[in-house]
């Protein structure tokens, strides 16, 4: 049996209107205190609106081992960024 | 009529009661448990350091209305000798293990909670604005020294046990928090200071609601110590005050 806490991933909303954004992990016994413990670590100059934790155990994520079958099909396929037409000058923020 | 006199020394007794649990709260910084506990303890003190100040400045202005001159927060805090302070007994506690810090933070914290809920309608508008700057504070205090209570006694046989003896040993220092005198009587008869006894079956309610959460035996000894709001203090101030004071008195006014 671990006597060592969980390991919980931290998210931070640093204003509203934008999305949760990664911002580190921490040590606490439940998810109730993972919020104030990531509230009392991440928030102490103001930097969040909003926290969510979520136990590291419970991301599933993609293995580095496989970056090469994963990723490297997608360098080489320029045509699926949208940038083969012409726009018209007036559009502009695109 | 409440005189200013009394207002002063009621003031002091929320400064101090704030300053000296900080201070006992700072002798954490690294040596909690684990990073994150350090961490939020530290904030907790240096919430009530702030408070602290506040209530300070707000002394040296009714000292000034007083006598003509007020003293500034650092000579409130470190130029009066132990029979000036007017905490509570509670405050000045040593640390102890985990869960003796967590009891009278616990204690403290409930009660701070409702005096400050309390006194943020009192019609001296800065006891009231001070009071409800606090508060905000405070109640996430209150909030997570109930979880810890509650976490430590429902947890391991020996977390429980080390909870239950932090929880009897400090009882006898909550009296205190709910024993007006003549200074908080004559206060609160116009409404300026809590109604000290008023708060009492609040307190208890809210601490037998976490405690029965906790799985712990809510203490019901009658019997209590009392004397620091009167500035009768316990052995360990004393050493507190010699450890907080030491640097401004080697160096006088010194300034980062």
């Amino acid at each position: 049996m671990s006597h060592e806490w969980p390991l919980w991933e931290i998210f931070i909303r640093s204003q509203h209107g934008l999305a949760h954004k990664h911002v580190g992990s921490l040590h606490a016994p439940d998810a109730e205190m993972a919020v104030k413990n990531a509230r009392d670590v991440y928030t102490r100059r103001n930097e969040g609106v909003s926290i969510w934790v979520v136990k590291s155990e419970d991301i599933v994520a993609s293995s580095p081992g496989k970056k090469e079958p994963m990723f490297e099909p997608a360098s080489s396929k320029v045509y699926r960024h949208p940038t083969f037409f012409p726009m018209p000058d007036e559009v502009k923020h695109i | 009529m409440a005189s200013d006199g009394q207002l002063l020394d009621y003031v002091l007794r929320l400064a101090d009661s704030d300053l000296i649990l900080a201070q006992r709260l700072g002798e954490w910084v690294g040596h909690g448990p684990v990073l994150e506990e350090d961490i939020a303890l530290t904030n907790v003190g240096l919430d009530l350091l702030g408070q602290a100040r506040l209530w300070f400045a707000y002394a040296g202005e009714i000292e000034a209305r007083l006598v003509g001159t007020g003293r500034s927060e650092d000579q409130f805090a470190f130029l009066r000798e132990g029979g000036d302070f007017r905490n509570l007994l509670l405050a000045e506690q040593p640390n102890g293990n985990y869960a003796d810090t967590t009891a009278r933070q616990f204690y403290f914290d409930v009660w701070h909670e409702l005096l400050l809920t309390r006194l943020a309608q009192s019609p001296d508008q800065r006891i009231a604005e001070i009071a409800a700057k606090a508060l905000k504070e405070v109640s996430y205090h209150a909030e997570r020294s109930a979880d810890w209570v509650i976490r430590l006694g429902d947890g391991t046989e020996q977390s429980h046990a080390r909870m239950q003896s932090a929880i009897d040993d400090l009882w006898m220092y909550t009296g205190e928090m709910f024993a007006a005198d003549d200074t908080e009587s004559a206060l609160a008869a116009e409404g300026i200071a809590a109604d000290a006894g008023a708060l009492l079956p609040l307190w208890r309610e809210r601490i037998a609601s976490v405690l029965a959460q906790a799985t712990l035996t809510m203490p019901s000894a009658a019997w209590m110590q009392r004397g620091g709001k009167q500035g009768v203090h316990s052995e360990h101030l004393g050493h507190l005050l010699a450890e907080m004071q030491s640097l401004h008195r080697a160096h006088p006014g010194a300034q980062w």
